[in-house]
């Protein structure tokens, strides 16, 4: 694999499925957006099922002992990365509002979703 | 066509590595080709060389060396997420590599299909 990708810009969806701490999947996940976002490629990032905790507002992981990167969501406009999508369905079961979460998102259905979904390149789901 | 291969998960704990193997063997004996294949998460323990498991059960390890040895299978670890559980250079299973997510970003853009295995 030595061709050249500069240029190439495809539809990467990062699809996050996993609440934030107790396992690393959210954390080593935001790692690769934030890699495709230096290869240049259009990005989005999707938000269900307990994935919509990673965007909740308030988290404590002090007590924990984890490291806390939640605010990184909030960095993610400055590497252009501004297509954050929430499931509807996943919020309102978990009693979450938009005014929980700590970023501006577009709020969706899961239908809505799957639309978007079909158009992508690539989704990579965590 | 071109695929590219993402392993989230690590060995006998997890069908997706299994799963993974299948694919791209399967892919391969169709007359497709897999390009890469990208360890991330748990998934860099598909790696370590130290892997001995019973005598009369798969060797997941050794399965992934001979696929990168018959089918010139570029196996590529992820460097941030070997380090955090123990994978380095010194236990790196023969066929693997050591490199960035780069890699796995790159291997979306020439592939036409990324696959993803993982729960």
């Amino acid at each position: 694999m030595d061709e050249d990708v500069s240029g190439t810009v495809k539809k990467f969806m990062f699809v996050n499925r996993k609440a934030p701490y107790g396992t690393i999947y959210a954390l080593e996940s935001l790692e690769v957006v934030l890699i495709s976002a230096a290869f240049d490629q259009d990005v989005s990032l999707v938000f269900c099922d307990d994935g919509v905790y990673q965007l909740k507002k308030g988290q404590q992981t002090k007590a924990a002992g984890m490291k806390n990167f939640s605010p990184t969501f909030r960095a993610l406009e400055g590497y252009d990365i501004e297509k954050l999508y929430v499931e509807k369905e996943s919020l309102e079961a978990r009693g979450l509002t938009e005014d929980d979460l700590l970023v501006d998102v577009t709020v969706m259905s899961s239908a809505e979703m799957a639309d978007m979904m079909a158009e992508q390149d690539v989704v990579i789901s965590f | 066509m071109k695929f590219g291969i993402l392993v989230n998960e690590g060995p006998y704990t997890h069908q997706a590595t299994d799963t993974a193997y299948q694919f791209a063997k399967a892919a391969i004996d169709k007359g497709h080709s897999v390009d890469r294949v990208f360890f991330y998460h748990d998934g860099v323990n598909n790696s370590s060389a130290l892997t001995e498991p019973p005598q009369d059960d798969r060797n997941i390890v050794a399965r992934w060396t001979k696929l990168a040895e018959e089918h010139g299978v570029d196996l590529v670890v992820c460097v941030a997420a070997a380090l955090r559980r123990g994978i380095k250079d010194d236990n790196l299973a023969a066929g693997f590599r050591i490199s960035g997510l780069g890699q796995l970003v790159e291997s979306g853009i020439q592939s036409d299909r990324l696959v993803v295995f993982g729960d």
